[in-house]
């Protein structure tokens, strides 16, 4: 993907101050530095004289970890301790600060950001270790190799100084190609559990600034009518009992109809002037569909054959081989649309300066989205449009949507206006349920043969739901011969090695808007996955554990690294020997290249109410970078995919969202889960994902639990709360 | 109209309509931004402040009901002994992830340990329910705030 783009004012920026050194990686990996513009650099740290560094972290905050975690990969190879160096967020600038893994998009996703910045963040430092040992080395007239860098100091050759004395002439240096990279056996900050995050002190005390705390003098709060119906167009309306409101400015009917926004002096005005406009809607090709019926739509699908062979493997050997099986396990399951729902409502705040250039202030998940969007919007040229990436409140996915939904509606808000006043869109929890971009609605089918030794013999899987990447511009990356692997990773790819396995999907017709949700595909294949082989396990009389280590013994490092998570998962858990009154469940799997293993424990039954007592997770992503954000993201992993399940799901009646604010779509609590232990596999492989890892084995794991305790009720269709479970 | 306010230890005006929440009032009139919006129906527990050392939901208390009581936000909570040792405890266990719900939790545990000073992990789970935190931090959050009791009883 070409994106038009220059980093000409960043560039500017950055070179303004007379001694700064800015090391980065270019386009194509190669060590670059400089302090001018001519130079094609890709800053990654920035030292000044004052010997301040700053690590420019390319990823947005949302709690997952990277400011502390890229600012640690910078402070490892500069030799610094963690309290001598600083963040700040990248620009919007997709050349410099694209996610390698993203194609020319600047972004957060995937469970990427450490991913694809480790390398690039430790060379940036160790590059620029080396030019200021260079710079040293001159001064003095010695060696470089005589030199160290410990805690912000040049020593050797009998001398020592502070690094920021050599900012300046390191900056005129040429920056070294292969820069030597730490071993790992030299690590002191990466791997070290008690390096701690760098924001939580502010986040403790109320400083810490996310979007929706942007305040610019003479600002406007916008808020947009919306209307029941999904996809009802606004063509009049009567502000006659909002102009009541004080601090209520004006109205207008946006230039795609979609809604009218009101504009306000302050929120409460929004809200209250927001609630009192009369619009009229044109319903005329608004969604009149419920929920029941894009169920029955996804039910249908999975009877009939699927659209594509996912795996191009021979289905009717498939169904012979289930044919002529001792037993058939089979079963059915439905996962219903699900929200978001980050703590932060949806916001962001668009200014215009004096020299025409627009300013978006924004918890940015996917900058380049908005960023050309905007460019569109406004017609301006890129680099006269700037974002700065405020602390955001959770995404969960729902920041980085495709067409940069919220971000767009700002800048329309904006565009009706003299630009004279910055404005601020604000969304409601409401808006934020109701008009939002969903998890998709997913279906499947699954039956298993085993013969009379309780092994598998065949495993034909049926998938039915909406893509959620065709369309968009991660389709070229995502769908190949018509199949989106979102639809049906963590399945179709599975490491278990299954005989006669064949894997189905169907497109079904467009329901909502969808979006990547925690974990995407994971999210209901895992379970899917994970229950059909208790339920196989159950069928041959074997123990749950043993069983799937049947499966994960043909040595490759995917099984292998399962098999090492699940042995340790239920070590750590004493799996089988759960005290009275308790059951146990497990489930595995491999997501966002991490692998994760997790029992739950509970009391009670479905009927008299079950209680989350203990979760044990293993989790092997490699080297864990900060290993207690890890176990942190496991926890919050863990909570999002049991919150949800338990009780949670998006619904329509005749094209009308049902669900409005948290009463509607209750939030897990803390007394919902009692407790959570997570253990880090130490590995030397490279870094993989953490964020949504945790999330795809929560909930099979509960939902094998569930069918474990006393009354071995199988769940296969969510929320679990209004399919025959209770909760204590 | 112009309101006197007792806010964090001083007299502040506001010039607000008395049907305001007080959420919107501290936001929005005074730039205290620590507190958070997070639903309005008082069914997340991110506005949460003190009333007359009381934790209520800000979103859902008027600037009307108010009165001369005494509003401590999460800008002043450390000048509070409980309040200090439950921010000490939240970076010692590094509690927060996205910590747009930190504030509140901040607040409402105050109000849990002015109420007991030793509380058990069910104590903590039936005084804190009304805290969402959508990244779950939920374990920490107990920890922290027991973590917190051993500070203050040292």
């Amino acid at each position: 993907m070409t994106l038009d783009t220059t980093r000409r004012g960043f560039l500017k920026g950055a070179a303004a101050g007379a001694a700064v050194l800015l090391v980065g990686t270019g386009p194509k990996g190669a060590v670059a530095a400089g302090h001018s513009a001519s130079t094609n650099l890709n800053p990654f740290v920035k030292i000044s004289s004052d010997g301040t560094v700053t690590a420019i972290v390319k990823h947005f905050e949302k709690g997952q970890g990277p400011a502390t975690g890229l600012t640690t990969l910078i402070a490892e190879e500069l030799g610094l301790r963690m309290d001598q160096v600083t963040y700040a967020f990248a620009p919007s600038n997709p050349e410099l600060y694209s996610n390698l893994f993203f194609g020319g998009f600047q972004g957060t996703g995937g469970s990427t950001a450490m991913a694809n910045s480790f390398m690039q963040y430790r060379t940036a430092g160790a590059a620029a270790r080396e030019m200021l040992l260079q710079a040293a080395a001159q001064a003095w007239g010695v060696d470089a190799s005589a030199l160290t860098l410990e805690e912000g100091v040049i020593k050797g050759a009998g001398q020592s100084a502070p690094l920021g004395d050599f900012v300046a002439a390191a900056a005129q240096l040429t920056a070294p190609e292969a820069p030597r990279l730490k071993d790992p056996s030299e690590f002191r900050l990466i791997g070290n559990p008690d390096v701690r995050r760098l924001d939580s002190a502010i986040k403790g005390n109320g400083e810490a600034k996310f979007a929706i705390d942007v305040f610019l003098p003479d600002q406007m709060i916008a808020m947009i009518a919306r209307p029941e119906q999904r996809g009802a167009l606004a063509t009049a309306f009567d502000d006659a009992e909002a102009k009541s409101v004080k601090g209520y400015i004006r109205a207008a009917i946006m230039p795609n109809k979609a809604g009218v926004v009101v504009y306000a002096e302050n929120t409460w005005a929004a809200m209250q002037a927001r609630d009192l406009l009369d619009v009229t809607w044109d319903v005329s090709a608004a969604e009149t569909r419920s929920s029941d019926q894009i169920e029955a739509e996804i039910r249908a699908a999975l009877d009939a054959e699927p659209v594509y062979n996912v795996n191009k493997t021979d289905m009717a050997a498939t169904k012979g081989a289930i044919e002529a099986a001792a037993q058939v396990v089979e079963e059915t399951f439905y996962f219903p649309l699900l929200a978001h729902a980050p703590m932060e409502p949806l916001n962001c705040t668009i200014e215009q300066t004096a020299e025409g250039k627009i300013i978006l202030h924004d918890g940015a998940q996917m900058p380049t989205g908005p960023h050309m969007a905007f460019a569109q919007i406004f017609q301006l040229p890129m680099e006269m449009i700037e974002i700065r990436t405020m602390l955001a409140g959770g995404s969960f996915g729902r920041r980085a949507t495709p067409t940069a939904d919220y971000q767009v509606e700002a800048a329309l808000a904006f565009v009706m206006t003299d630009r004279s006043r910055p404005v601020k869109l604000v969304w409601s929890r409401e808006d934020d349920l109701r008009s939002g971009y969903y998890r998709p609605a997913f279906g499947h089918k699954v039956r298993v043969g085993l013969d009379a030794e309780g092994q598998i013999v065949g495993w034909d899987h049926r998938i039915a739901g909406q893509s959620i990447m065709k369309g968009t511009p991660f389709e070229p990356m995502v769908v190949r011969d018509g199949i989106d692997h979102s639809s049906v990773e963590g399945a179709a790819d599975t490491p278990y090695a299954i005989p006669a396995a064949s894997f189905g999907l169907t497109d079904t017709a467009k329901a909502t808007e969808t979006l990547w949700w925690r974990a995407v595909g994971h999210t209901h294949t895992a379970y899917v996955m994970e229950v059909m082989m208790d339920m196989a396990a159950k069928a041959a009389g074997r123990d749950p554990m043993a069983f799937r280590m049947d499966y994960l013994s043909d040595g490759t490092a995917d099984q292998q690294r399962l098999a090492q998570v699940l042995k340790l998962a239920t070590e750590k858990a004493g799996w089988g020997n759960a005290p009275e009154g308790r059951a146990q469940g497990l489930a595995v799997h491999k997501s966002f290249g991490s692998f994760v293993a997790e029992v739950v424990e509970i009391s009670g039954t479905p009927e008299t109410g079950v209680r989350i007592e203990k979760v044990t997770c293993a989790v092997d992503c490699g080297i864990a970078v900060n290993p207690d954000i890890v176990k942190a993201q496991m926890e919050g992993g863990i909570g999002y995919g049991i919150g949800h399940v338990m009780r949670d799901q998006i619904t329509l009646t005749d094209g009308a969202v049902d669900q409005y604010n948290f009463p509607d779509y209750e939030p897990l609590r803390i007394g919902d889960i009692g407790q959570i232990d997570v253990h880090v596999v130490a590995s030397a492989e490279a870094p993989t994902g953490a964020g949504e890892p945790g999330t795809p084995p929560a909930a099979p794991a509960l939902a094998n639990a569930i069918a474990a305790s006393t009354t071995g009720l199988r769940v296969s269709a969510m929320p679990m709360e209004l399919n025959g479970v209770s909760f204590a | 109209m112009a309101i006197q306010l007792k806010l964090n230890g001083e007299n502040r005006s506001v010039e607000a309509d008395p049907g305001t929440p007080l959420l919107w009032v501290l936001r929005d009139e005074l730039q205290l931004t620590g507190t958070k919006f997070g639903c309005g129906v008082a069914s997340c527990g991110a506005c949460t402040v003190h009333m007359d050392g009381v934790p209520v939901r800000s979103c859902q208390t008027y600037l009307e009901d108010v009165g001369t009581a005494e509003i401590t936000t999460i800008e002043a909570i450390s000048e509070d002994r409980i309040g200090a040792a439950l921010q000490q405890a939240w970076v010692e266990l590094d509690v927060v992830q996205c910590g747009y719900c930190q504030s509140g939790q901040i607040m409402s545990a105050v109000g849990l340990l002015a109420d007991n000073p030793k509380p058990s992990a069910q104590d903590i789970d039936d005084y804190m329910a009304g805290n969402a935190c959508r990244c779950a931090t939920y374990q920490r959050i107990r920890a922290g705030i027991q973590r917190a009791a051993e500070i203050l009883e040292a």
